[in-house]
């Protein structure tokens, strides 16, 4: 029996790092349901090369997946690790700035050889674990394949299918030392290979065995407890925001009582709100791999002309070439969602990096004065709730809407009080009714409050009406040259966006009063880092408050009034600084930008020193 | 239940809006067989959606009575594409033209048809870019002196009917703007046809193009230069009908009728796709001394393959057979816990 004592934190960091095969995705993801099943608040974080399979040892083929759980609200996936899990030198290059002084490194031997080392470009003599280097550090080194395949022996699997099962051995191990259920992920290699009994038993040894090392070795001194969380009473599930972002957009269209069509061209980081789609045709759910980008939303276009709830989902370099078609769904008025995951950019940039810097491309990416709704989520369960809402409103409006993502939420999970499907707002839709030889003809640009336009489906005995890219004349939509009704039809359609405030909810304070000494104003995946940092620096002291932003265009209409109640308002972006010159045209006031253009999250140390920096 | 349909006059198809061509255009005739042709075909009229691109051709939508989208150009293809799978039971018709279909829009064209929705295609060919007053096309013969190509054009052109076979089309069929009975049926025959019809006409250009086709279309030159293809019937042509094919192996060849009897000749089968292939590269310049007449009618048709729509929604009916999914239990996934 172990002699380790029991120690109770409050949260914890752990970070898995190794080759982009070693698993440690799944690893991850596999701790993360069992911390969500356990009642833990958890963020997580996936950091992964664009490569799939990256040369094997090298740095750029580290694949990291860090989570964040804890007792209390965890907000971000935390800006340094605890326990840092290395697979192989390349991983503890890569990763070792990121752990806490003081703090568990986790270390296969055998990824430290002479060649591991050759391959990581770390000089032979200078192997960190017996070179003295991690001295600050509470090193254990375990020769994880060695176990492994010792482990294996006799399962009569070869030496490639035993060694796929190392992060097994991680796993156990960590079940072992945060007193988790292994349950989940028991269940988890049952299914997961139920074709295949030689693996899935050898999964389960070698989990067990990582479980057993630690309650065997007198290597850990300690084991930790960390109590579930006092969250909001209710039933949950674990999510990531591209999971969500699909389910809200299946709530939107039972909701809605139409069908739903996804165009689309497989890109990263969207891709999954495809397959997740993809598997849900029993939802009345269509969807379409087009051959590209165009193809995508204009397949869409032709879909919503036909009444379904369409819909397109990319990332910024597929955005691009999508905005001559929004101009048109724009000039069409017809109701279309367009999702943009966003990446780091230009053009192709970093494809498995997050950023936020396709805002100014949303607001006006387009030739013409092309106005569009944007809405962004602020979290991964954030992206149920605004693809919904971005359906809520292009129905409802008949108008393009933007649902801006990003690489890191997309990816990124934490548990979810999900929603009763009876509680989410009604989106109504009426489409033009028939009409006989003895009514009046009809008009397809009649408006009415909202300033939308009737939506007629095809087959529509009497509504036969063409519609097109061309300026047309307000209420009959006719073709019209008219320099007086161009003007006016340029102007209707930004009323028309305008509009769309009267029907959303007014902006509020996530933390902090409606006045004060500094406003940090936040749009995006950056709420969970801008929560974190704003209790931070109100639990010092300062006066300091944080609101974020949902609906981008337009504003809530109280919006104006609380940056005016502000002496300095900040505004933290990953890009060079898109929403701050919005703010600062729109209302006039000395925002302060504040960027990051890293490929990576803000982390809330960051956040509090600017802020303490801008204060001083 | 059977409702009676009205019967419906070309009239009907007709919208109130001034037709814009320039005078003595060819898109007249092809608008004319269009709407004469729609009243045979006794389907209401709201069930008709014409999607063009861009070009002058791609006005044709606004002059039609029908539900109708003149979109973006190239993407005619595409924006039908979704419709077609959303509502199959429409009859939907893409405008387009060579500039439109062959060079901007090129990626859609073949990818729609070698998905094969049940729309029908109509090219208007005039291998010239009108709307822009005078730029040679992809279907622009190589060395074509044009605004943008003083010292002629470099490029070759593309061969819409061979492309499209390439691209596994299911039907494919030519016609031209002066020979409104030809089109009248070569049209109808696109509509009846389940899949993609790919119907290419040449259209003149009156303004930057003028006389394209004349050897097809006048009466002097017409009979030597025009193969007119029928199912089961050999291939013969000339000012006398005196001439014919014949296949020499792959290799096509022109006989005398005074030297070969009729039934010797090539007999043309629509559903033969390697003879269907030699006969599109009937493709020579007639100013050549040995060219072959340019064949005009039905190449090829496949009635064999499944629809693209019939496809899509045969997916969705099997997945919705057991009815609409419960969102309550999709939403909560397959783990949850109670928080107390």
């Amino acid at each position: 029996m172990s002699s380790s004592v029991d120690k109770e934190l409050e949260s914890v960091v752990i970070r898995f790092a190794g080759d982009s095969g070693d698993g440690m995705q799944l690893t991850g993801t596999q701790f993360t349901n069992a911390a969500a099943l356990f009642g833990n608040d958890l963020a997580t974080f996936p950091d992964f090369p664009a490569e799939i399979r990256a040369p094997i040892g090298t740095l750029a083929g580290v694949s990291g997946f860090q989570i964040h759980f804890g007792s209390t609200k965890i907000n971000t996936p935390g800006d340094m690790s605890d326990v840092l899990v290395v697979m192989n030198v390349a991983a503890l290059k890569a990763n070792l700035k990121g752990l806490v002084k003081g703090g568990v490194i986790i270390a296969n031997s055998d990824g430290f050889d002479s060649k591991n080392m050759r391959l990581a470009n770390v000089p032979e003599d200078q192997n960190p674990l017996t070179d003295g280097s991690l001295a600050e550090y509470d090193l254990k080194v375990i020769d994880v394949t060695k176990i492994t395949r010792a482990a294996l022996a006799d399962s009569g699997l070869g030496t490639k299918e035993i060694d796929r099962c190392k992060n097994m051995f991680v796993l156990g191990l960590i079940y072992w030392m945060y007193h988790r259920s292994m349950d989940s992920s028991i269940e988890f290699i049952k299914s997961k290979f139920k074709k295949n009994e030689a693996v899935m038993t050898a999964n389960l040894k070698v989990l067990q065995a990582g479980w057993s090392y630690g309650e065997t070795t007198e290597m850990f001194a300690n084991r930790y407890t960390v109590a579930p969380a006092k969250m909001n009473a209710g039933v949950y599930r674990s999510i990531m925001g591209n999971q969500a972002a699909a389910l809200g957009l299946v709530s939107a269209s039972v909701k809605s009582g139409l069908p739903l069509f996804y165009g689309t061209y497989p890109i990263t980081p969207a891709s999954d709100i495809l397959h997740e789609l993809s598997r849900h045709k029993n939802f009345n759910i269509k969807t379409f791999q087009a051959e590209d980008e165009i193809a995508a939303i204009c397949s869409s276009i032709g879909a919503s002309f036909g009444g379904n709830l369409a819909i397109t989902g990319s990332s910024g370099p597929g955005i691009a070439l999508k905005g001559e078609a929004i101009g048109l769904a724009t000039m069409l008025e017809l109701p279309l969602v367009i999702v943009n995951v966003q990446r780091a950019g230009p053009s192709t940039g970093l494809p498995t990096k997050t950023e936020q810097a396709d805002l100014m491309q949303a607001y006006f990416g387009r030739n013409g004065e092309c106005p569009v709704v944007i809405v962004a989520a602020q979290s991964p369960v954030d992206c149920f709730n605004m693809a919904y809402e971005a359906c809520r409103i292009a129905l409802e409006h008949m108008i393009p809407v933007f649902f801006l993502s990003d690489g890191y939420i997309a990816n990124g999970s934490e548990p979810w009080l999900f929603p009763q499907t009876k509680d989410l707002q009604d989106i109504k839709v009426e489409f033009a009714p028939e009409r006989g030889n003895n009514d009046d003809k009809f008009m397809p640009y009649l408006r009415d409050e909202k300033l939308s336009r009737p939506w007629a489906l095809p087959g529509t005995k009497g509504l036969e009406h063409r519609i097109g890219g061309l300026e047309k004349q307000n209420v009959t939509g006719n073709i019209s040259y008219d320099p007086n009704n161009h003007e006016q039809m340029v102007l209707l359609r930004q009323e028309k966006v305008d509009r769309v405030a009267d029907y959303i909810p007014l902006q509020t304070m996530d933390n902090g009063p409606e006045t004060g000494d500094l406003l940090i104003l936040g749009w995006g995946g950056t709420y969970g880092a801008l929560k974190t940092a704003t209790a931070i620096l109100r639990g010092e002291g300062l006066n300091v408050s944080h609101a974020h932003l949902r609906y981008i265009n337009p504003f809530p209409k109280n919006l104006g009034e609380i940056l005016k109640g502000f002496k300095t308002v900040v505004v933290p972006e990953l890009n060079n600084g898109q929403l701050v010159k919005i703010i600062r045209d729109k209302y006039f006031i000395d925002a302060i930008p504040y960027n990051k253009i890293q490929g990576l999250p803000f982390m809330s140390t960051e956040v509090v020193n600017k802020i303490k920096e801008i204060l001083a | 239940m059977e409702t009676t349909i009205e019967k419906l006059t070309s009239k009907d198809f007709a919208s109130d809006q001034e037709v814009r061509w320039c005078p003595g255009c060819g898109d007249y005739s092809i608008l004319k067989q269009v709407q004469t042709v729609l009243p045979d075909l006794g389907r209401p009229k709201e069930e008709f959606v014409f999607i063009s691109g861009i070009g002058c051709s791609s006005r044709f939508p606004y002059y039609m009575d029908t539900f109708g989208m003149h979109s973006i150009h190239g993407r005619a293809t595409a924006i039908a594409t979704g419709l077609k799978a959303t509502r199959p039971e429409l009859s939907v018709w893409i405008i387009t033209g060579d500039g439109d279909s062959m060079s901007i829009g090129g990626n859609h064209f073949i990818h729609m048809l070698r998905r094969n929705p049940d729309v029908n295609v109509l090219l208007f060919n005039n291998q010239i870019y009108g709307l822009t007053k005078g730029q040679y096309s992809p279907t622009s013969e190589q060395g074509k002196v044009t605004k943008s190509t003083p010292m002629g054009s470099v490029d070759y052109p593309f061969n819409p009917i061979a492309l499209a076979l390439g691209a596994d089309a299911t039907f494919v069929a030519r016609t031209l703007d002066r020979d409104p009975k030809h089109q009248q049926a070569v049209i109808k025959r696109g509509y009846e046809h389940k899949g993609t019809s790919m119907v290419e006409i040449y259209q003149n250009c009156n303004v930057f193009n003028d006389g394209a086709f004349e050897v097809y279309t006048e009466k002097g030159s017409k009979k030597e230069n025009i193969l007119l293809m029928e199912n089961g019937k050999p291939l013969i042509f000339g000012a006398n009908d005196d001439k014919g094919i014949m296949l020499d192996g792959f290799k096509p060849i022109i006989v005398n009728l005074a030297d070969v009897s009729a039934n010797d000749l090539w007999i043309h089968d629509e559903t033969d796709l390697v003879k269907a292939t030699i006969l599109s590269r009937f493709y020579d310049d007639p100013t050549h001394p040995d060219h072959k007449p340019r064949p005009f009618g039905v190449f090829y048709v496949n009635s064999n393959k499944n629809t693209f729509d019939e496809l899509f929604n045969n997916q969705m009916d099997a997945a919705m057979a057991k009815g609409l999914g419960d969102l309550d239990k999709l939403i909560a996934g397959n783990e949850t816990w109670v928080v107390n």
